[in-house]
């Protein structure tokens, strides 16, 4: 349905200006990064794809 | 090389301050999340048209963005995080009946249920424990999220499913690493108000939920 459309397209348009001052505060605002800290996410969202992928298989099967 | 070493100390106040906002934000997530599923259970049994997803998951959008943050830090904010995360959870149960009708759909549902619990559990947990300030993710993950929608808004015309797919994958990471990043602000006192607080990490769990959902269905085959 074409209306459908449109309205998922506005509603994203809407997401997207309601995402911009918060992009914009934390792009300028986030604090730096410490020694450690990126490993630590890398971790983290490792742990997440390799529960996916686990999540992925066992449907599979 | 100059480099200045900052530490803010904590006061006890401060501590039990952003312990009572923990508490209050895991009680009413758990209270909302069961509100979901409830009114998602009305959905699926007055068997709403897969459209009530997309009217939904607007009147919700526009509740977030203009409502709440009005009446956060009264207590009409608890009725508006309510009648948002209801009207979520009805939207998401017309879509679950879709789901249902599939042949591997009731196993798919259940996987996506759980891998969203252990997801969300786990990375909390985790930044609940590593006691590290994840705040400097807010830029990556804004940013991200800025892309994930302008994608999104070309896959509406351009109906790619591999794009639907590397949408999803996406919507995952940054939503587990929205997760790191809201429970270190509420944990570390910056994040006050618990009516937003439940907000962020609700949303973040009800995306991590869909987008499971649809890559599990895309390699189940069954899609």
């Amino acid at each position: 349905m074409d209306w459908m459309k449109i309205l998922a397209a506005v509603a994203g348009v809407m997401m997207l200006f309601y995402l911009w001052p918060a992009y914009k505060h934390w792009s300028q605002n986030s604090p730096e990064a410490k020694p450690g800290d990126w490993q630590a996410v890398i971790f983290a969202l490792g742990a997440v794809i390799l529960l996916i992928l686990l999540l992925i298989s066992v449907v599979q099967s | 090389m100059n480099q200045t070493n900052v530490s803010i100390a904590r006061s006890p106040e401060q501590i039990l301050s952003a312990n009572k906002v923990l508490k209050n934000t895991y009680l009413l997530l758990s209270a909302t999340l069961g509100f979901s599923a409830l009114t998602a259970m009305i959905s699926m049994g007055m068997n709403m048209p897969p459209m009530t997803y997309m009217i939904a998951l607007i009147a919700s959008m526009v509740l977030g963005i203009f409502v709440l943050p009005k009446t956060a830090n009264s207590g009409t904010g608890i009725g508006v995080i309510f009648l948002i995360t209801g009207l979520m959870g009805f939207g998401l149960g017309s879509v679950l009946s879709m789901y249902l009708a599939l042949p591997k759909g009731p196993e798919i549902i259940a996987t996506a249920f759980g891998g969203t619990g252990i997801i969300f559990l786990g990375l909390s947990g985790y930044a609940l424990t590593s006691k590290r300030d994840f705040s400097f993710m807010g830029g990556f993950l804004f940013a991200g999220m800025m892309v994930l929608v302008i994608a999104m808004l070309a896959n509406i015309f351009f109906e790619m499913p591999a794009l639907s797919l590397a949408i999803s994958a996406g919507v995952i990471l940054v939503m587990s690493g929205f997760i790191l990043f809201d429970t270190s602000r509420i944990a570390r006192g910056e994040e006050t108000n618990y009516i937003m607080a439940t907000y962020g990490l609700y949303l973040s769990i009800f995306n991590i939920f869909i987008s499971l959902l649809n890559l599990l269905t895309a390699f189940s085959g069954d899609d």
